[in-house]
């Protein structure tokens, strides 16, 4: 297995996170897929905006940016068209790309600008004590939400699929190695790509709604999971309660960055 | 000649370890248990270093060393 640490601020250990947050898992499963790649740590500047997942930028040895709630994406933005040759890559979570950041989130997809984004999926907002968030399944529990959540959520990866994304995967922190391949396809792609990580938050989400801790969210996680192959063969009632996983978005399209240069090129041209 | 099995090395850093008992659970061979608030290992013979308890540890707190290569590594001390 690999040597995390050269990729680790090691100073900054233990991780902040919760006994059972399966946000460390992800972590870990995105620095397998760089090392795979081969990407110096100049090369990236990774991003994050506010919540639980997005201290993940305060541990790794990369460029990193960690900023105001919802607008890490617009800040990747700005990175990408400064320095195209950079891999940019966004940490965020549910609340933060989905509520606070949603207009950022759909708008990066529409421009199709090439950040990789990993959006770490709760289904809570976990540090600031457990609110409903746009992803909290109808029905659940939540701080703000003591009889049940009556809202209906959203769909993450379909709503980067319908605003134009390259590429769009779910994957879960049960089986992390395939999520090592996820994140691997959205780093090289060019073009925006979102992978949603469905992670347990036992603090705020597993135990309001009794599901139990770490362990018992992560089978739970397990249960509830179905292939986009084997989806397909089930009725919307089936997969009332599932998550899809897999491969669901992997087209191409024109890029934004590209797409800009190009026309600086044929605008500097028409003037000289 | 008798040719002697060479175990994998597992880690525990107690220092980073939170005691949230996914290694334990997870692991495919029950080679671990949980000892108060920490993980230990009980059964290092089952162990096949198949490293599901590293990939799925949030904490880095555990590393397997398969020990495959023992004399180089021994070496490099």
């Amino acid at each position: 297995m690999l040597d995390y640490n050269k990729y680790l601020r090691q100073q900054k250990f233990p991780l902040i996170w919760c006994a059972g947050c399966g946000d460390g898992i992800v972590l870990k499963s995105m620095l397998r897929a760089i090392d795979k790649i081969g990407l110096s740590k100049d090369e990236i500047c990774m991003v994050s905006g506010i919540g639980c997942s997005s201290r993940l930028t305060g541990y790794v040895d990369f460029n990193t940016l960690h900023t105001t709630h919802g607008r890490a994406i617009a800040f990747a933005t700005g990175v990408k068209m400064a320095k195209p040759e950079m891999h940019v890559i966004v940490v965020t979570g549910d609340g933060d790309a989905t509520a606070i950041g949603g207009n950022h989130y759909i708008h990066a997809a529409r421009r199709n600008i090439d950040i990789s984004v990993i959006l770490f999926n709760n289904n809570i907002y976990g540090m600031t004590g457990g609110q409903v968030s746009p992803t909290t399944p109808i029905g659940s529990r939540a701080s703000t939400a003591p009889f049940g959540n009556p809202e209906n959520s959203f769909n993450i990866s379909g709503l980067a699929e319908a605003a134009g994304a390259s590429f769009v995967a779910r994957g879960t922190v049960h089986d992390a190695l395939i999520l090592d391949k996820y994140i691997e396809k959205a780093i090289r792609k060019k073009g925006f790509s979102v992978v949603e990580v469905m992670t347990p938050c036992p603090t705020a989400y597993g135990r309001r709604n009794r599901i139990g801790d770490g362990v018992a969210m992560i089978k739970d996680l397990k249960e509830h999971s179905v292939s986009v192959r084997k989806a397909s063969k089930m009725s919307e009632e089936e997969l009332n309660d599932k998550v899809v996983t897999g491969i669901l978005v992997d087209r191409e399209r024109p890029e934004y960055t590209d797409n800009y240069n190009k026309l600086i090129e044929r605008v500097k041209g028409s003037n000289s | 000649m008798k040719k002697d099995k060479k175990l994998p090395d597992i880690k525990i850093n107690k220092e980073w370890c939170k005691g949230c008992a996914i290694c334990v659970e997870f692991c495919p061979h029950d080679v671990l248990a949980m000892n108060g608030a920490y993980p230990e290992v009980v059964n290092l013979e089952a162990c096949t270093a198949c490293q599901l308890c590293d990939v799925r540890c949030p904490d880095f707190a555990i590393t397997v060393n398969k020990n495959e290569q023992e004399e180089t590594n021994e070496a490099k001390k």
